[in-house]
């Protein structure tokens, strides 16, 4: 097998979307300590865009910038804590039930089938009612809802993986099946997963901004979504208190989606010469939340 | 045939059980008197606990109170809102309609431009126009729905006044007949828009991404080499054979019409079931949160069943192994 690297081009948004990516990194990281305390109140209520609030203040006299900074790690850290989770849960459960087989795979994928079909925001919205709006049970229940897809793609492969002969060549070496499943087919069968990482990242922020927009976050922590319901009760008199926390949402989530299409048309060479991105497997059916 | 759809509605058995079953189990987990839970947190009636512990057969086993919670649901009875102060069934049938009003408009919009912007792009493959309806659906996909929302109310009912900004009807307007119709119409648009926009992205990536696959088929071939014009071939053999995916997503969202809408519902304050839920989550009122969650869950599993009699009606295949 050739190593992925010589695969791997990104195109144009590719790249658009890897720098973007870097770049939100890296306000993440050293933002809180550049911008000034996101939660002091002056007497500049409500000034829009200018010299000395570079996004404007809201309606308590609070930088609008600086807000938005301090939500950026937010996201980040949802979106991506959330997709590692469902990356995990997903990758086991697909790979078992590709390996093993049988009745165990049978019920495997119903009970991925029946997840898949979940209404998300709806049951998000219900768990974090029952059992209160952390950030810890906002990452779980996005990566409860979210690891479905990722098993039924990883079982995919696994399947199309296990008879190859290589792995015929390992077994017949004598090594334990649990060995080759966890060394051999599993890494192999990593790439087919990766694009639906990055699109995972995407969906975990677009959820976490819309809780947060409910009003049903996590009490004291500044996001984005967080931001925009704010701004929304302004409507009147603070458009910039909308407009640019609602740009930074998109643009991160565009950056994710792109840069999972990047990926998969990267890593996917029987589809990198033609226009669709992805195998329609991989593309999310759901207009849901909405 | 038949036997290929009976499987699917035993398969959906289960599926419905076990939605019950989540919903049981979540109501005895949470902290507190499960009585009150089924109350919610709402002074009721003195009396009216013991009513409700002796009905759910709250003092019996597990088994016991599961058959209890089953036996009234199929009386279809999902509690009392004292919040709302009438019958969460009748309360959240009411709000269906409502969400209904919006969702459905939206979505017939969305799956005739969907697939109409699909169909153009897959056939300019590689043009100006591809790129540009491919970047409209990368966009939509990327957009938060509750801030589009927000940006056309900022527009269009702020700034330029055509629309009304929130609610279903004017408040404290005496409009009747054809008035108050026009006064409802008036205050659909928006909402309906929001979701027409977002769900034409999702339909018209799929749409694209199918067509350009099955126009790559062998049929094609050989229907040009019938001496079909590219008009027919197009629309008759290449779009009707995309339509699969088209229609799992079309079906898929109808399954969540109900419930589709939470955040346009909240932005323009749109009476449906959304708001609803949104209001009975932050008053804590319990019965009208599982009911929703109950309601959501089965209209998911009915449509996934219309989806796949869809197929059936659409895919040449199944209908030709049904009558080997």
């Amino acid at each position: 097998m050739k190593p992925e690297r010589r695969r791997f081009h990104l195109n144009g948004s590719g790249w658009f979307a890897l720098c973007f990516v870097a770049l939100l990194v890296v306000v993440a990281v050293t933002g809180p300590a550049l911008v000034g305390d996101p939660a002091a109140i002056s007497r500049d209520v409500l000034q829009p865009p200018g010299s000395s609030h570079t996004l404007g203040t809201d309606h308590l006299g609070r930088d609008v910038f600086a807000r938005m900074v301090i939500g950026t790690r937010v996201s980040l850290v949802v979106g991506v804590l959330a997709a590692a989770m469902a990356m995990l849960i997903g990758v086991t459960l697909g790979a078992v039930s590709g390996f093993v087989g049988g009745k165990t795979d049978l019920v495997l994928m119903r009970i991925a089938e029946m997840f898949q079909a979940l209404p998300t925001l709806v049951v998000a919205i219900a768990f974090v009612a029952l059992l209160g709006a952390s950030l810890t049970n906002i990452v779980v229940v996005i990566a409860i809802l979210s690891w479905a897809q990722i098993a039924r793609v990883t079982r995919a492969e696994v399947l199309r993986i296990r008879n190859q002969d290589f792995v015929n060549a390992v077994r017949a070496l004598g090594f334990r099946e649990s060995t080759i499943l966890f060394r051999e087919i599993i890494p192999n069968a990593i790439p087919a997963v990766l694009p639906l990482i990055a699109l995972g990242v995407a969906e975990a922020i677009l959820q976490e901004s819309s809780i947060s927009f409910l009003g049903l976050g996590s009490p004291d922590t500044i996001t984005w979504g967080l931001l925009i319901r704010e701004g929304n009760q302004q409507i009147l008199r603070a458009w910039w208190m909308i407009v640019f926390p609602g740009i930074a949402v998109f643009l991160t989530i565009l950056a994710f989606n792109l840069l999972g299409d990047a990926v998969g048309r990267a890593l996917n060479p029987k589809t990198r010469t033609e226009e669709p991105a992805l195998a329609p497997e991989l593309i999310a059916v759901k207009g849901g939340g909405s | 045939m038949r036997r290929y759809l009976s499987v699917r509605v035993m398969w959906a058995i289960p599926t419905l059980f076990g939605i019950v079953l989540a919903g049981f189990v979540l109501t005895r987990v949470l902290p507190g008197d499960p009585a009150q839970i089924l109350v919610g947190d709402f002074p009721a009636p003195p009396g009216y606990i013991e009513e409700i512990r002796a009905r759910y057969g709250l003092d019996q086993s597990y088994v016991e109170q599961f058959v209890a919670y089953i036996s009234s649901l199929l009386h279809a009875d999902l509690g009392y809102s004292f919040m709302h102060g009438q019958p969460v069934t009748r309360l959240v049938f009411q709000r269906a309609g409502r969400t209904l009003l919006i969702m459905v408009p939206a979505l017939v919009i969305a799956s005739v431009v969907g697939v109409f912007l699909g169909s153009a792009a897959a056939r300019r493959q590689g043009t100006k126009w591809d790129t540009l309806i491919t970047a409209f659906a990368i966009t939509g996909r990327s957009v938060p729905v509750f801030w589009l929302a927000i940006l056309l109310v900022m527009v269009f009912a702020v700034r330029l006044g055509w629309f009304p900004t929130s609610g279903m009807r004017t408040v404290g307007s005496s409009l009747t007949g054809l008035g108050a119709i026009t006064d409802v119409f008036r205050h659909m648009v928006l909402p309906m828009a929001t979701l027409s926009l977002a769900y034409t992205t999702v339909v018209a990536r799929v749409a694209r991404t199918s067509i350009v696959e099955s126009s790559h088929e062998d049929f094609v071939d050989t229907a040009l080499a019938k001496g079909l014009d590219d008009r027919a071939v197009h629309w008759r053999h290449v779009v009707r054979n995309s339509l699969i995916p088209v229609v799992t997503v079309i079906g898929f969202n109808f399954g969540f019409a109900l419930t589709g809408a939470i955040l346009t519902e909240t932005v323009f304050g749109w009476p449906g079931v959304g708001s609803l839920l949104i209001t009975a989550v932050t008053a804590r009122d319990y019965p009208v949160i599982l009911a929703v969650l109950l309601l959501a869950a089965v209209m998911v599993v009915v449509f996934n069943l219309v989806t796949d009699l869809a197929y059936v009606l659409i895919d040449p295949r199944a209908k030709v192994s049904d009558e080997a």
